[in-house]
């Protein structure tokens, strides 16, 4: 079997791509992995690993997407520019291909200071960007950081995050556009719960040709509670959740909060759907993996398609 | 200029343990700025380590002495005529007074007695804040004026990152984002168009690459 994209795959053929997220254990159990894995076959083109997010120590994201990848699904490789310089982000990408792994979203990642280490130093060599950039001359021009050649180059659909919701709101498009020309094949947004701000985003993005060159996935996150609506709202940065939706989370019962959330969930990807320049959805259902299935099933995203080169 | 916070007093006392015969050293410069190590804050220190000797029965004998520079050989090379009456001397320099001192007399044991924080400037009363990393490559004209190496919590190049939000930075509210001030500046100076390109990789060579770091003028030297 060739080692191949699936998520580029599909894209490609201008299929609607999902993809969803597993974060790794706070452990060395494999089977931790691989129970999310099972909750998402089937259900979505490729999976994100998370890279020790919230700068929590876990599994690392290079060996649990080994694992899922022998399990035979596409492993996305979230990379952290926050632990590594780079000589081991640019190691580990060739590492990375060398396993076959195809795809990997370069990312800054959430500052040391919130997690379980927050005397560690945050590297940050590289940031973000430069970190596409960097990759995408491995793969394209066969060179690193320097122009030093590689013996042979890495194969990486290569990725990065947007997030529409933060300040400046004007910059927001401009960082876009940056990540688009460092090299991103792809882009995945922060969690979408306001709607009219994403349409804003995205428009002027269209109108500068964006969504020509990349191909963009709009990120969701289902709600499992009013509390959580709440939570992301006042105490996460850069997440726009209107007070409409708080309020239509706290209108339901406590055990019916959940479900409310997967609808909301489904509209939001229901709207994404007709929305130019969307061509996929990348569904972060966090420590609830058994919730994607339910949700790409409601919004119409199953069976998913076959690729015959796999 | 080099900023600096004293230590906790018994951090202090526990590492003049062994000793009898201390010297506080202060210095007038960039520690005194920010009162932390200038004339003042040694007789203070030296005041309290005495007082608190007396209350533990404490048989030592504690002395104070400001010199103008203590990262400058020329005045640490005046501690020549008393230094030799101590056995220890705790310095209220930064970093590098410290060590200066302790190049020059092999002999004694030098302890710091403060914490060096950073390059920063006096903002207000009592408030200093960091602006630079001495990263040996100043990219403040293409960054406007501020430096998002080391006012960015995270380093961007490149910001600014999901995390901003009302001009503040996501580690902490208290915390203004350098990428809103980067934005804002170029925006009055009609030069945002500067930050569409890619700042590409750093050197970081010119700050710790090579090891140790030092400045060679041959037309400064006698």
């Amino acid at each position: 079997m060739k080692d191949v994209s699936r998520l580029k795959s599909v894209l490609e053929k201008g299929g609607f791509a999902v993809t969803s997220e597993c974060g790794p254990p706070k452990g060395a159990d494999p089977q931790a992995v691989l129970r999310k894995t099972e909750l998402l076959r089937g259900k979505v083109d490729s999976v994100n690993v998370t890279d020790n997010q919230t700068a929590i120590v876990r599994m690392s994201s290079l060996a649990a997407c080994c694992l899922i990848k022998k399990a035979g699904l596409d492993p996305v490789l979230q990379m952290v520019v926050r632990d590594r310089n780079r000589i081991a982000l640019q190691s580990d990408i060739l590492g990375a291909s060398a396993i076959g792994i195809r795809n990997v979203l370069c990312l800054s990642g959430d500052h040391q200071s919130f997690g379980n280490q927050p005397d560690a130093v945050g590297v940050f060599d590289l940031d973000s960007i430069q970190f596409v950039q960097a990759v995408r001359n491995m793969r394209d021009q066969g060179i690193i950081v320097g122009g030093e050649p590689l013996s042979h180059p890495p194969d990486m659909f290569t990725g990065a995050a947007a997030n529409p919701f933060a300040d400046p709101m004007d910059f927001r498009v401009v960082r876009l556009a940056k990540k688009i020309n460092a090299g991103a094949d792809f882009i995945q947004t922060q969690c979408i719960y306001n709607m009219e701000r994403f349409d804003r985003w995205l428009g002027i993005a269209r109108d500068r040709g964006l969504t020509e060159k990349a191909y963009i996935l709009g990120g969701v996150t289902p709600l499992k509670s009013a509390g959580m609506a709440r939570y992301m709202k006042t105490r996460v940065s850069g997440m726009d959740v209107p007070d409409q939706l708080i309020r239509r989370m706290e209108g339901v019962s406590k055990d019916k909060q959940r479900e409310e959330g997967i609808s909301i969930c489904v509209e939001t990807i229901e709207r994404l759907k007709q929305t130019p320049g969307i061509r996929g959805v990348h569904i972060m259902a966090i420590e609830w993996e058994e919730a994607v299935g339910e949700i790409a099933e409601r919004a119409g995203l199953l069976p998913r398609p076959v690729i015959d080169d796999q | 200029m080099i900023t600096a916070q004293q230590k906790p007093i018994d951090e202090i006392r526990g590492m003049l343990v062994p000793y009898k015969r201390i010297l506080v050293l202060g210095c007038a410069s960039c520690v005194a700025e920010c009162a932390a190590g200038g004339q003042k804050e040694t007789a203070m220190l030296a005041s309290t380590l005495r007082m608190k000797a007396k209350m533990n029965n404490e048989d030592v004998i504690i002395q104070e002495h400001t010199l103008d520079r203590q990262c400058v050989k020329d005045f640490v090379v005046t501690l020549d005529d008393i230094i030799g009456s101590y056995d220890a001397v705790l310095s209220l320099g930064c970093g590098a007074g410290v060590q200066a001192v302790a190049e020059m007399f092999s002999e004694i044991p030098v302890i710091p007695g403060l914490n060096t924080e950073f390059i920063g400037e006096t903002r207000a009363q009592g408030l200093w804040v960091e602006n630079c990393l001495g990263c040996g490559d100043c990219m403040l004209y293409y960054f406007g004026g501020v430096c998002p190496l080391a006012r960015c919590s995270k380093q961007l190049f490149n910001g600014p990152c999901g995390g901003s939000v009302g001009g503040k930075c996501e580690i902490n509210p208290d915390v203004d984002c350098a990428w809103q001030k980067i934005i804002d500046r170029l925006s009055r100076f009609g030069a945002l168009d500067r930050l569409e390109t890619i700042y590409p990789p750093k050197n970081w060579s010119r700050k710790q690459g090579g090891g140790p770091r030092k400045i060679i003028r041959e037309d400064q030297q006698r």
